[in-house]
């Protein structure tokens, strides 16, 4: 089965990490996701800019509503995942645990299983 | 996350949150800094141990009040403080003050910290040093450094500035509408301001001065968040982010400034440009252009082009010609000669900041510009006389040194020298 892990954090901490602090989280989840990666295991994964770069689109009974923002105001945000393939949810909290291992900053994860997955074109 | 440096890391970000809510309790800029140093302290001493609590910020006002309240007591009374134990078990009191930061408070709690810091009555020097230290909580040496001052002196400063405030009686109540517009205006223009004191450093100052980029985004993102909906606020963002995205390409291994024209373009940070791009898009959206819009669009049509060559000058002038009618300035027409001259040649270029002298005596980059263009045009002599003035009006060695290397062009004139000349110009560095 294949999980969504997705990556709840404060940003403003996030933000505010060095680049030789950013650059020594990323080296270490890179350790992660190779294993994954050279067991087959990993799929997409993505790292989001700031929830001030984000626009929300809601939906009216007339024309959608264009609003600047992510989609709600929380105290830690919505700031990537990570597509893997788990055989049960005990798996899928190992890598999550592995994530948080590496990563020296605060925050959760949602593991969510997928339900239908297009892999579609590759972006550049 | 119990290693001190990132443990200074989250303390550095909880900052502005957490002395703004302690500005609210305490009414008092030192008790609130105060406040906030002790309870950064006891992090230090409980967090390693027990890791870090999981809203950082909600932990430091609870424990900043506290021992706010324990110093204000001990003053009349000699109290002692709590046990250790007692401020370190906070779980339900920072889920309660959790709660109540949400929303409005903590904007509320922000904007006043900013607006302080930015009061009509303080010069726009004391401005800087004053949200350097209290909002990004850098050390008075730090701010000192990058100022290229005395630390003494920037301790005077600041000091001097919070004891305007104190005498102007502010008002710690959130101002209506219009003052409200007037005070964000103030507020991204020292922000703005903290960035060029970064930008313009030369290499050699770069490593003590760098860090007032970064600040400066940080307090943008900081505004961006509070203001959601403002264009200007997401055009200075994507302007600061876009000029930073270039900072790794902006000087050579000798510490010489590099022309936009001759950076490596691969040196350039892709993700700040997009966050930048992003956000240009998103202000563009609201119709309601305004002069770090333009700025930022001008920014984008450099960081989109991926040679020199593909530079949409002609459209670049039309933004400058825009800026020049929203805030007309003999230096927004300086610029906008860069591209001038790249669409209609030197000799219309030339033209065009002729007029700007008299306004532009005292400044190195109409020099600068200048000695390009007759450089350009081939009159030696004139363009040798404009480089000289340029350096003796030098603000950095970078900028002098980057003269020089001009000059010497000039010096040992060939075809093939004269055929690579460029004109040196601000914005284009």
């Amino acid at each position: 089965m294949l999980y969504a892990i997705l990556c709840y954090n404060n940003e403003d901490v996030v933000c505010a990490w060095s680049k030789e602090q950013d650059d020594e989280v990323m080296a270490r989840l890179q350790v992660v996701t190779g294993k994954l990666r050279d067991q087959g295991r990993l799929g997409p994964v993505a790292r989001l800019l700031p929830t001030t770069a984000a626009t929300t689109l809601r939906k009216t009974k007339d024309e959608p509503l264009v609003i600047d923002g992510p989609f709600a105001e929380t105290k830690e945000q919505f700031l990537g995942f990570y597509v893997v393939d788990c055989e049960t949810l005990d798996d899928a909290v190992a890598v999550a645990k592995d994530l948080a291992e590496a990563n020296p900053g605060g925050g959760s994860y949602e593991l969510r299983p997928i339900g239908a997955f297009f892999p579609g074109k590759e972006a550049a | 996350m119990t290693d001190p440096a990132w443990i200074n890391t989250a303390l550095s970000s909880a900052r502005p949150q957490a002395v703004a809510a302690l500005l609210r309790y305490f009414r008092n800029l030192d008790t609130a800094e105060e406040a906030f140093q002790e309870a950064c302290l006891r992090a230090l001493r409980t967090w390693p141990e027990k890791g870090p609590p999981r809203d950082p910020a909600a932990w430091l006002i609870f424990v900043g009040r506290n021992s706010g309240i324990d110093a204000a007591r001990r003053q009349s009374k000699q109290a002692p403080l709590p046990a250790e134990e007692l401020v370190s078990d906070l779980d339900d009191a920072e889920a309660d003050i959790a709660e109540r930061l949400d929303g409005q408070h903590y904007r509320d709690d922000i904007l006043r910290l900013l607006f302080i810091c930015c009061h009509p009555d303080l010069p726009a020097t004391q401005q800087v040093a004053l949200a350097l230290r209290i909002v990004s909580g850098l050390s008075v040496k730090q701010i000192a450094r990058a100022f290229l001052v005395g630390e003494s002196a920037m301790e005077q400063r600041i000091t001097r500035a919070k004891a305007r405030i104190a005498n102007a009686d502010v008002p710690f109540e959130a101002p209506g509408p219009v003052e409200r517009s007037e005070r964000v205006a103030a507020v991204l223009a020292m922000v703005y301001l903290v960035f060029n004191e970064g930008y313009s450093a030369g290499a050699t100052e770069i490593a003590n001065r760098a860090p007032l980029c970064e600040e400066a985004i940080r307090l943008a993102r900081l505004l961006l968040r509070l203001f959601q909906t403002e264009p200007e606020v997401m055009g200075l963002t994507a302007l600061l982010l876009l000029q930073h995205a270039r900072a790794a390409a902006r000087f050579d291994a000798n510490g010489e400034l590099v022309l936009m024209d001759d950076q490596d373009r691969t040196l350039w940070n892709k993700a700040l440009i997009d966050e930048g791009l992003a956000l240009i898009d998103k202000a563009m959206r609201h119709r309601r252009p305004g002069p770090y819009q333009i700025q930022s669009a001008i920014a984008a049509l450099h960081a989109r082009a991926a040679r020199p060559e593909d530079t949409d000058w002609a459209e670049i002038d039309l933004l400058y010609s825009v800026l020049e009618s929203m805030t007309p300035s003999p230096v927004v027409t300086l610029n906008r000669a860069v591209a001038f001259a790249k669409l209609r040649g030197p000799e219309a270029a030339l033209k065009l900041i002729e007029p700007l002298a008299p306004k532009l005596s005292g400044y190195f980059h109409f020099f600068g510009v200048r000695g390009g263009l007759l450089m350009q045009l081939g009159r030696t002599d004139e363009a040798r006389e404009a480089f000289d003035r340029a350096i003796s009006l030098a603000n950095t060695a970078a900028e002098a040194a980057h003269i020089r290397m001009h000059l010497d062009r000039l010096s040992a004139p060939s075809p093939a020298a004269k055929a690579n000349t460029k004109a040196p110009s601000r914005q284009l560095h």
